[in-house]
């Protein structure tokens, strides 16, 4: 596309030497960057790897200790977001900085208002405003919706407008496509193109393979806080690039036998479940996991999986239906008999729930079995015994840490989840629920993770994988389930569906369309 | 990697000890603070030093101001405990005073109704004052685990509820209730047996040296031991740093809650019992008034360490004890040690003044100043 010729075109954004340091880490590394006119370059790099923080150093939202940034080859010493927009530079966060309950014309205003008179805001100038920004750039909102109301494909148009709004022609975007379905993840990259045929330059930061070959001119990737090299598109694979943000060859797919389904193990009917809100999150869900087989729930966030798997586990209250798991019904209990039915939980949030980032790795690889023999006599903590089986855990999982007494905190997240997934294997387990098991974690620790869920599955346990990664999903799951709007759209079988149908479906598509005959409608099992 | 903040602040000495040392912050706020005063004293013309001295001598540089300086720690080490634990399970406990109260009334009604030997008289009069305490603080417990209610809210509220009715208890004539009728006053309540007086050894015509000391010394042991060797602490600071992964962990959240300030609420319980058995042999209304606020700064001071709060315990009761002795020797007003002590709690408060003035580095993780996370919601 505009690949050729890109080094010719004039640098609006260059960064010389960026360093910058954290209390016992290198963050960035001696970091150069150019960035062209009209271009995309993405910026590919694990969790860790030093993106963000380059990119909030780019922004003015960190000071570098060392090295220069040039906008339009003159330098700036930029130590706030606000000389940043001065500059041109606009950030689209990966959480959206909107206020939900006012519209999208107050929230791009907000900050930088139109008035009538001195105090009365001019409502009607800053929506046609950005009725012209949005046709300009094939940005499509509606002025005077609340943003409350909007699909997250449409929050993160607003704030791309809020962006544009100020006068941006660099537009970084952090993490764009992570909380989008597929189809609207294709909206951006078309807006992406719209945006750079104008003359905006875009830098978006991702640690997805697929989107840098598809969306960038140029890529660079980041390891360690260090520049790893360069690459372009047309010449590179998923697998190239892996290998470079990895520093070695990765196997980007699970092996994994056939999956020999016996009996059921989790059996969920009619399931209803309210937020935290009060509001229906999960509305009439069914579904089976036998034991043997993997399930995975396939959905955009927020489309009610994180209400399921706790109302599952015990930690939601449900409104109505049943859950049994091995037989029991388990729909009043709590989550501690529950797990004592044999299931494990892979949280999905490792740093809200999953551990305790202040308590040491010892304490953390108790968790939940903290009260259990050997672990305690009595109300008598055994210490020994938590030490010994922290060791064993970190040993047989690999957890990379200088001692097991340190706080969780320490560990980067890779190493964090090995060590809730290697506690929640530790004992003996007929269902295992994994939730986003792989969120934000380098690709080793994904590989690695990944392996041990087929392990389980081999030695005859239950899981139910729940994640908004659809590669996930799909490298995972042996039956797949869809859900959206808090119900279970579709349930496929993983050889008889496309990775574009799974797309239309978590996008609300429903199956008819799709031609797929021997899909159950609505109903799991 | 290589390079840590450590090694490029300009004090090494202080930036290795502080890896040692979570006392620096409270040891150089306390510096600090004295330095303060001094320069107080002297630029209103007062004899700084001389006031030290006094300070010193009548605190801890004297058998007998030492005596006193423990004896009048007491009340400080217990609730100040009480407090600590309370932050450990994420709840500002403000209420301690309360606590102290209803535990001292229901230790009072034992001491002078019951007849008993003393064996059975005393550690069921101290019984009592736990008991007293854990229901006046499980009450507060409860209304948050119920309702949700702040406890910040609720501990101050029954603090009033507390104080009034203990004051009804000893002023109330018709018909007298806890008061004493032989005191023309209506200031206390009758003198509680010989036999539930806790033993201990007389040593100057005001300071006798009670049980309750070794009391107040165990249980910070006892708390350490609870909070970091039992099943029961580590589910109660869990529920307190992070309820959500508690509640992960099968922890029931709410009774850990009510749990967490009964057992805060018993030990002030037990300050109102020891001081009423040990010390004034009565109750009276104006018993330790605003103790309770003052063991929050002495919790905060010892970071909430059960071990460290017997030192800032001390530490707090020996600028009271010395103060007067300061008073005498320099003709200065006692307030002076009430702005000493304001400005040690601000300084451990705000902590990064301290560390800017003594250029002491960051805290790591897992070393920080534990307040209630409750504040807010």
């Amino acid at each position: 596309m505009t690949t050729s010729g890109a080094q010719d075109r004039q640098v609006v954004l260059e960064a010389r030497g960026i360093t910058k340091r954290f209390p016992g880490v290198i963050a960035n590394n001696n970091v150069s960057l150019k960035l062209h006119k009209g271009e995309v370059l993405a910026l590919l790099g694990e969790n860790g790897a030093g993106k963000s923080t380059l990119m909030n150093i780019l922004y003015g939202l960190y000071h570098q200790d060392e090295g220069e940034i040039l906008v339009n080859g003159a330098p700036i010493r930029a130590n706030s977001p606000h000389e940043s927009i001065e500059r041109g530079i606009g950030m689209v966060h990966q959480h959206f900085q909107l206020v939900p309950v006012m519209t999208v014309a107050e929230n791009v205003m907000l900050g930088n208002e139109i008035t009538r008179g001195r105090f009365f805001l001019d409502r009607r100038r800053a929506a046609q405003q950005i009725t012209e920004i949005s046709r300009r750039y094939g940005l499509e909102v509606e002025p005077n919706a609340l943003i409350a109301d909007l699909p997250v494909g449409a929050q993160q148009r607003v704030e791309i407008i809020k962006a544009l709004y100020r006068n941006a022609d660099i537009l970084i975007l952090d993490e764009p496509t992570a909380v989008l379905t597929p189809q609207e993840a294709d909206d951006l990259v078309r807006i992406m193109r719209t945006l750079v045929d104008q003359g905006t330059s875009l830098i978006f930061i991702t640690h997805k393979l697929r989107e840098v070959l598809e969306i960038a001119d140029r890529i660079i990737v980041l390891r360690g806080g260090k520049v790893m090299g360069e690459a372009l598109p047309a010449e590179s694979s998923e697998a190239s690039l892996a290998a470079m943000m990895v520093g070695r060859d990765v196997i980007l797919q699970v092996d994994k036998d056939a999956a020999q389904p016996a009996e059921t193990v989790l059996e969920v009917r009619g399931l209803y479940v309210r937020d935290d809100r009060s509001l229906p999150a999960v509305s009439g869900v069914d579904l089976q996991v036998r034991a043997g087989e993997i399930l995975g729930i396939a959905g955009v966030q927020g489309n009610g999986q994180t209400e399921l798997v706790a109302a599952i586990t015990g930690l939601r209250n449900k409104e109505a239906g049943t859950v049994l798991v091995v037989g029991q019904d388990v729909s009043l209990a709590t989550p501690r008999q529950i797990s004592e039915l044999g299931v494990a939980h892979i949280p999905e949030d490792r740093q809200r729930e999953g551990l305790i980032t202040s308590y040491e790795l010892t304490d953390n690889s108790v968790l939940e079995l903290y009260y259990r023999k050997p672990f305690a006599n009595g109300i008598i903590r055994d210490e020994e015994q938590i030490d010994a089986h922290c060791t064993r855990l970190v040993e047989e999982f690999d957890v990379r840490t200088p001692s097991i007494h340190v706080p969780a905190s320490s560990l980067s997240g890779g190493n964090q989840q090995k060590l809730i997934v290697a506690r929640e294997f530790s004992q003996p387990i007929k269902l295992l629920i994994a939730a986003q098991p792989t969120r934000g974690i380098d690709v080793g620790s994904i590989e690695f993770i990944h392996n041990q869920i087929i392990k389980k599955r081999d030695e005859g346990v239950a899981v139910l994988v729940v994640s908004a990664e659809l590669d996930e999903v799909l490298a995972l799951s042996d039956r797949i389930a869809v859900m959206y709007h808090g119900k279970i759209v579709a349930t496929v079988n993983n050889s008889e569906v496309t990775r574009e149908d799974l797309g239309l479906l978590m996008a609300g598509a429903g199956p008819q369309g799709l031609g797929v005959r021997s899909w159950e409608l609505g109903v799991g099992g | 990697m290589s390079e840590s903040l450590e090694t490029r602040t300009p004090s090494r000495l202080l930036a290795v000890w502080s890896q040692y040392s979570p006392l620096l912050v409270p040891v150089f706020a306390v510096f600090t603070a004295l330095v303060l005063g001094a320069l107080m004293i002297g630029l209103t013309g007062g004899d700084w030093l001389a006031a030290y001295i006094g300070l010193w001598e009548g605190s801890f540089g004297t058998p007998s101001g030492l005596g006193n300086t423990i004896v009048r720690s007491m009340p400080y080490i217990m609730c100040g405990l009480a407090v600590a634990l309370g932050f450990k399970g994420g709840l500002f406990n403000i209420g301690a005073e309360g606590q102290l109260y209803a535990g001292a009334v229901l230790t009072v009604l034992v001491a002078t109704t019951l007849k008993l030997p003393a064996i059975i008289h005393i550690p069921l009069a101290l019984a009592a004052g736990v008991l007293g305490g854990a229901l006046w603080g499980g009450l507060a417990g409860f209304l948050k685990a119920r309702t949700g209610a702040h406890e910040v809210i609720t501990t101050i509220m029954l603090n009033y509820v507390a104080l009034r009715l203990t004051e009804w208890l000893i002023k109330s004539k018709t018909p007298y209730l806890l008061g004493d009728p032989a005191d023309t006053t209506g200031a206390r309540t009758r003198f509680i047996e010989d036999s539930a007086r806790l033993p201990g050894i007389q040593i100057a015509d005001t300071t006798r040296l009670h049980l309750g000391i070794l009391i107040g010394i165990a249980l910070a042991f006892a708390v350490w031991w609870l909070l970091y060797k039992t099943t029961i602490g580590f589910e109660l600071r869990t529920a307190g740093v992070n309820p959500s992964a508690a509640r992960y962990a099968g922890i029931s959240v709410p009774s850990t809650i009510v749990l967490t300030m009964a057992l805060s609420g018993g030990l002030a319980g037990v300050a109102g019992a020891s001081e009423v058995l040990g010390v004034r042999g009565a109750l009276s209304a104006d018993l330790l008034l605003g103790l309770g606020f003052d063991a929050i700064a002495v919790a905060l001071l010892a970071r909430s360490n059960p071990i460290a709060i017997i030192a800032s315990g001390l530490l707090w009761g020996g600028l009271l004890t010395g103060a007067s002795l300061m008073q005498v020797r320099a003709g200065l007003s006692i307030d002076v040690i009430k702005i000493v002590q304001a400005l040690i709690i601000m300084f451990v408060a705000a902590d990064q003044i301290v560390r800017f003035i003594y250029r002491i580095p960051k805290r790591g993780p897992g070393e920080e100043t534990v307040i209630a996370k409750g504040w807010g919601g």
